[in-house]
């Protein structure tokens, strides 16, 4: 996987440096994944060439290469394997680049299988064009400032999971620096300061790295002299050299652990060691946490490199319960209930966890009883016990009180105390509430409290509201907002939103994260799917990665090994007189109290290590990450694609001015700027929180369905089929939103709009405006974007706004597949605008079941599309497809869920838009808008493999339908992607980025279909265009029929914008073989 | 040992206030009505006489005063529960006194004494519902948040949610706990609203009991050692129809309580006692 990533990258890289740097040297690489980056990079020397090539050379080649796809059709889907370059190669010179990082695991190595063969006659043509779109990329990547912190990351992409478009952006500029530093030191060193620098700036605004990212920083690291000191040691990688850094994590028993971890390590690695060292396998209810700049206390994602989240130089950090057991008694290991108990004893004492004087002690007596054994007579004095800290405040009266009651726990075992403390404790009202400062719709000061069962709201002590679970179906923020859309009541006709106002952009996320990460674990019975990432999508997509409670509940029966000896060390002295922040407290009171009695342990608890079952989790956790990571890099694409016409220094100007940007708006103070949205907000009964979701300012007219209707026709097609699926996960999915790069390359090419704020492009109101004639929409586009620097919170607009306002989407519901997607920003339509070659990318990121129907003006359309591009192009992308298809087959349970954990190294890019919308598939049904046949129709089933794509172009007029279909035989599922395109009156290269105006998802319940729509707006000379894209997602069983549902989706389409022409219609089909389909 | 939120509904001691002379022509009420101060008396002698004789409590009764005239109803002047005792401060400015006599007698029970002294605070324990796992508190003419907080603070173990009281002078007006999970309530739309909005705010599943009369949803429950789940509720003879959904709890001791005169002031069962469990003293 690494290696196809690199491939990729540096693939994409290449074109830069080609241009710069004609000859560049190769470093020896004596990682596999080097070694594979050193062929590609050969390769991309030979394709530099290539790229200067005429296009339609380019695609000629394409062509020939297409068709050696299909020979070479096997999958060479081993993840890990290092496929020969060229293959990688090829395989990245079809895809389009974001397709390529992402699918780079999965994907990739099929598609270099199959493209090897003809690679030399073909690969150069097929470069040329790919290289094109890679190149435009790659600039547009290192043009993207914002992501640069990010940027070491990138190397594996298949592994790195998105999460932000900004961490995206960064990754893909990480790549190309890579690359670059691997074929020339010079450009290494400068992409190196500059992406340090943006490193800094990204760092504060919020990183997630990627797991990706720590390969690649290990290959920057290996380049880089330096480095100082090399070390082997690299889990991942024998033979890279490594920075070594010491953490410190403060263990539950107030005792530091030391352990020296690579300084690229993931949060994974650090906190395995740590596991390891407690001898604990029941980890999933833990974390290490860590402390921002602004002194709240993070989680570290393990997925990624602690460097990137901790905070600047201090590498300290505490392991903690991370959820609570809401039944701690079925844990199974006792060992893990005395963590617990250690974990709610820091609760109890830095005042978390409040209690009565009466809960108090007896919760203290159960201490004492495990600690000390039975009571000691002869110890008459209370002394002993005034050693140890009951409550935050406690008194004499307390301490008799303890002792009182720990004489009647005589006999008592310290398991047993445990579990007893534990039985009192998990009946506290704040047992595992994670607390967050927060302001109502009205200003109010509330909290947020996340628990296992949901949201509660809290005004002082008092509960004022609450939301659980499956009240909950959408979580986002956006800025320092946090949303969350509510399930209509039994008499409500509408989902209403709530929002809250929190401290800060960061807060908002972080409350965010906590919510999607609770709501995974604890109600789904495995991880999400790693959000698929639409093209576009922007934002984060951050996902739980872990395991569920019901998964680790399971893992637990399997646990077979005596009852670890562990030693329980004394709560004396720990965090006394430390009432603040328990983590905190440890630490100081640590350094602080030395004196505790010999129990002060040191660090961890000595247990003979059985490391054997420990080691099982990680491998799952890295299998998992990797999926999470492909969506980062579509979001890369776009921005790329836009930046084609710039120079370079016009990126990097463009850059710092965008990163520039970000600081200021992450500076500047949310509050301050009032929203529409929340002026909107009224108060609900108990809250007064609530707003009708009708009330939204974006509400998307052009799409007939209402949002209520969105929830229903969940629903209902979760119903039709994948049982399986919404009992395992579909519930949630989460969509972060960060248009920030994206939207201002966008801007700057417009500048002559006069758009200058590079913020915002509101997909707002735009729905409404699609339909009017183009010259308004500039005026629009203007009057939209103002309205958003004036209201930061729009609900509904998710698809604008800037890297730094991230706005994260994620929907809770176990059984629905995807109500509501909104901001979705598809590659497809700025690509499209940009340059014609660029339909070839648009293609294949089509989720398989997915139809979409592009409609547009007719005036302006033709020029600016990229579509309008023979059938071939289109057809490169199929084979793309296919092959993520066959990767999401192997999976075939989790298939629903979009798991990609099952194929470690498959995963990639591919997997993730597979993912994505198989769930979709489900229950989705679609309305196009269409003057084409309708001849697709998209059936799919979790577990279904085959896959077709089909691309059909049109004219303009879009009367004449061309199919092109490649059949590839893959055992269980099948796909069919058919495009119908018109064609383009000519291929005006000079179309323009187009601006996105409004990407959503509308669920209707007809048919089960759901319709993402993506409004795009470009401006030409004084015209615009104005395009949608809607995706349409027809589930159905074998009763349906597809074909007439996508007629009726097309009319519907049609019937809604009359006065616009559909210029293309991709459908794509999935079935599920009956061999394999026990659906 | 009691361990937490343990012994739902099990009380060994009651205390109970007589009823004074007053009350007849000086009592809060909602509504205008005629009281019969004898038939109250009358009432409230057989009220006591069940928890004392029938089910064994030791009820300790205080002496009416007749400047007080709503003193009978204990309940609004603490919230006990465990070992703590909040002395609230009645939203009725006329009852504000009762409190000393019942913070008296509590304290000489041992409990611990909480006070509510904040001068924005109101709570009449009327309002408090506690269902053995949380607290719900009433916000209505006689309670505020304030008051409902400092109760939040008085017991942390537990949740407190506020529940709006649009109808009715109590919370408890309409509703009541009839057995572990299990919450009593009245037909009308508002007692429902308020049911939807406890369930809602709740970590915890409760069934229901829906009675056509609101106040015969007041209910009072024990659980106590020997007689297992004990329900005074309404006579047949006041609500016929409640009553009759009462019978089909077969599963606890059910003790029909006449309760017609001091309904008259706005009194309903529960109003007239406080009940302790002083073994709950861990």
């Amino acid at each position: 996987m690494t290696t196809e990533v690199g491939s990729e990258t540096e693939v994409k890289k290449e074109p830069e440096k080609a241009e710069e740097q004609p000859a560049k040297p190769e470093l020896p690489a004596t990682n596999q994944t080097d070694e594979v980056k050193v062929v590609e990079a050969a390769e991309q020397s030979n394709e530099s060439p290539a790229l200067a090539t005429d296009s339609a050379e380019a695609k000629e080649n394409q062509e020939e290469a297409q068709p050696a796809d299909n020979a070479t059709g096997p999958e060479g889907e081993e993840p890990p394997a290092s496929p020969p370059a060229s293959e990688k190669k090829g395989i990245s010179r079809f895809l389009p680049p974001w397709l390529k990082r992402q699918k780079s695991q999965s994907t990739v190595g099929p598609k270099e299988s199959q493209v090897t063969p003809k690679e030399e006659g073909g690969v150069v043509l097929l470069k040329g064009e790919g290289e094109k779109a890679e190149q435009v990329e790659a600039e547009q990547t290192s043009s993207t400032t914002a992501a640069e912190p990010q940027v070491e990351e990138e190397q594996v992409n298949g592994e790195a999971e998105p999460e932000q478009k900004e961490e995206v952006n960064s990754e893909e500029q990480a790549e190309n620096h890579s690359t670059g530093s691997a074929e020339t030191q010079p450009a290494k060193e400068e992409k190196a300061s500059e992406k340090s620098q943006e490193k800094s700036a990204a760092e504060e605004e919020k990183k997630e790295t990627e797991e990706g990212g720590e390969e690649k920083k290990d290959q920057e690291e290996s380049l880089k002299p330096e480095g100082g000191r090399y070390f082997i040691k690299s889990p991942l990688k024998l033979t890279k050299k490594v920075k070594m850094v010491m953490c410190h994590v403060i263990m539950l028993d107030g005792s530091q652990f030391p352990c020296e971890v690579e300084k690229r390590a993931k949060g994974q690695y650090l906190f395995f060691k740590v596991c390891e060292t407690l001898n604990l396998l029941e980890k999933d209810y833990f974390g290490l946490s860590f402390k921002d700049n602004a002194d709240q206390t993070c989680w570290l994602d393990p997925t990624k490199e602690i460097k990137r989240q901790i905070c600047n130089t201090s590498w300290q950090l505490a392991f903690n319960v991370k959820f609570y057991p809401p039944d701690p008694s079925q844990l199974t290991e006792d060992i893990t209930r005395y963590l617990l108990c250690l974990q709610l004893r820091q609760d109890i004492i830095s005042g978390r966890l409040p209690c009565s004087f009466v809960t108090h002690s007896l919760l203290g007596s159960y201490s004492l009883q495990a600690e000390l054994g039975d009571h000691d007579p002869d110890e008459q004095r209370l002394d002993y016990i005034s050693d140890f800290q009951f409550a935050p405040s406690q008194t004499k009266e307390m301490e008799e009180k303890v002792v009182e009651l720990h004489k009647t726990h005589r006999g008592m075992t310290p398991a047993q105390a445990d579990t007893q403390f534990l039985e009192n404790a998990k009946k506290l009202s704040m047992y595992g509430v994670d607390l967050h400062h927060a302001k109502d719709s009205e200003g109010v000061d509330i909290m947020l409290g996340v628990c296992a069962n949901g949201l509660l709201i809290y005004k002082d002590r008092l509960r004022i509201n609450r939301f659980a679970w499956p009240k909950i179906l959408k979580i986002s923020y956006k800025r320092s907002n946090f949303y969350i859309k509510i399930r209509p009541g039994e008499t409500e006709q509408f989902e209403s939103t709530v929002g809250f106002k929190l401290p800060n952009h960061r807060s908002a996320k972080r409350v965010w994260k906590v919510c999607v990460e609770n709501h995974t674990f604890f109600r789904l019975m495995t991880p999400e799917a790693p959000t698929k990432a639409k093209f576009l999508t922007l934002g984060s997509k951050f996902r739980y990665s872990g395991r569920t409670q019901a998964q680790t509940r399971q893992a637990s029966t399997l646990i077979d090994r005596p009852a670890p000896y562990f030693e329980r060390t004394s709560s004396k002295r720990i965090s006394r007189s430390l009432d603040g922040a328990p983590v905190i407290n440890m630490i100081e009171a640590q350094d602080s109290a030395p004196t505790s009695v010999g129990n002060g342990r040191e660090p961890g608890l000595e247990l003979s290590s059985d490391s054997s079952k420990v080691e099982e989790e990680p491998s799952e956790r890295a299998a998992a990450t990797p999926t999470e990571g492909t969506e980062m890099k579509r979001d890369e694409p776009d921005s790329s694609q836009q930046d084609l016409d710039k120079t370079q220094e016009d990126v990097l100007k463009h850059q710092a001015s965008t990163s520039e940007l970000k600081r200021s708006f992450m500076e500047a103070t949310p509050e301050t700027r009032p929203s529409q949205w929340e002026k909107r907000l009224t108060a609900s009964p108990a809250t007064s929180l609530r707003l009708q979701a009708q009330g939204r300012s974006p509400p998307p007219t052009t799409q007939e369905p209402l949002p209520d209707l969105t929830v229903d026709t969940v629903s209902k097609s979760s119903d039709d089929k994948q049982k399986s699926d919404e009992t395992t996960l579909q519930a949630a999915e989460v969509e972060i939103e960060e248009t920030v790069v994206v939207e201002e390359i966008r801007v700057a090419p417009k500048g002559s709009v006069t758009i200058t704020t590079p913020e915002v492009v509101t997909p707002v109101a735009v729905e409404t405006e699609v339909e009017k004639p183009e010259e308004e929409v500039v005026e629009e586009v203007i009057e939209e974007v103002k309205e958003e620097q004036k209201r930061p919170v729009s609900v509904s607009s998710d698809s604008h706004s800037e890297s730094e306002e991230e706005a994260g989407e994620y929907h809770p519901q176990v059984t629905v597949n995807i109500s509501v997607e909104q901001i979705k920003e598809e590659p497809e339509k700025e690509e499209e605008v940009d340059n014609h070659e660029e339909p070839e990318q648009v293609a294949e990121p089509e989720p398989l079941p997915e139809v979409e129907v592009e409609t547009m003006p007719s005036p302006a359309v033709v020029e600016e599309r990229p579509m309008a591009e023979p059938e071939t192009a289109l057809v490169v992308d199929a084979p793309v497809e296919e092959e993520r298809t066959e990767d999401i087959l192997v999976t075939p349970e989790e298939a629903p869920n979009g798991h990609a954990e099952d194929q470690p190294g498959l995963l990639a890019v591919e997997e993730e838009e597979e993912e994505e919308e198989e769930p979709r598939v489900n229950g989705d049904a679609s309305h196009a808008e269409t003057e084409l046949i309708p001849q697709v129709i998209c059936c799919s089933e979790p577990p279904v493999v085959k896959t077709e794509m089909v691309t059909i172009s049109d004219t303009f007029a879009a009367q004449k339908t061309e199919i092109a279909t490649k059949e590839v035989p893959i055992v269980h599922t099948e796909t069919k992607t058919i495009t119908y395109e018109a064609a383009h009156l000519d291929g005006s290269g000079d179309g323009e980025p187009g601006i996105l105006m409004t990407a959503q998802t509308i669920t209707s319940e007809s048919l089960c279909t759901t319709t993402t729509t993506h409004i795009t707006k470009t401006l030409k000379g004084g015209l615009s265009e104005t395009r949608i894209e809607k995706r349409i997602v027809i589930t159905g069983d074998s009763d349906i029929d597809h074909d007439q549902a996508l007629a009726q989706a097309i009319k519907e389409a049609k019937e809604q914008h009359p006065d616009m022409s559909v210029t293309r219609v991709v459908v794509h089909k999935e079935t599920e073989l009956a061999e394999e389909g026990e659906d | 040992m009691a361990g937490v939120m343990a012994d739902f509904g099990n009380f060994t001691h009651a205390v109970v206030r007589a009823i004074p002379s007053s009350l007849a022509k000086e009592a809060l009420r909602m509504n205008v009505s005629d009281v019969d101060l004898e038939k109250a008396q009358r009432e409230h002698e057989v009220y006591v006489g069940v928890l004392k004789q029938k089910l064994g409590l030791e009820v300790i009764e205080l002496p009416a005063d007749e400047s007080l005239p709503d003193c009978v109803f204990v309940e609004d002047a603490a919230v006990v529960c465990g070992d703590t005792a909040l002395i609230t401060r009645p939203g009725a400015e006329s009852r504000r006194k009762e409190t000393a006599a019942i913070r008296q007698i509590l304290k000489e029970l041992g409990l611990n004494i909480v006070d509510m002294s904040d001068e924005n605070a109101t709570l009449d324990g009327g309002d408090v519902l506690f269902t053995g796992r949380e607290f719900f508190v009433g916000l209505s003419k006689r309670t505020n948040q304030r008051g409902a907080e400092i109760l939040a603070d008085a017991f942390k173990d537990y949740a407190v949610s506020t529940v709006p009281v649009t109808d009715g002078l109590h919370l408890k007006s309409f509703c009541s706990m009839g057995g572990p999970g299990l919450i009593v309530i009245g037909s009308s739309e508002p007692a429902q609203k308020a049911l939807k909005i406890m369930q809602q705010m709740s970590d915890h599943r409760y069934d229901k009991l829906t009675v056509p009369d609101d106040i015969a949803a007041n209910t009072i429950y024990m659980n106590l050692p020997g007689k297992g789940h004990v329900l005074l509720h309404c006579t047949p003879e006041e609500f016929p129809e409640s009553a009759k959904v009462f019978e089909k709890l077969k599963d606890h001791m059910l003790i029909p309580v006449s309760n017609m005169e001091k309904v008259k002031v706005d009194g309903a069962l529960t109003c007239c006692s406080v009940l302790i469990n002083m073994k709950a003293k861990v």
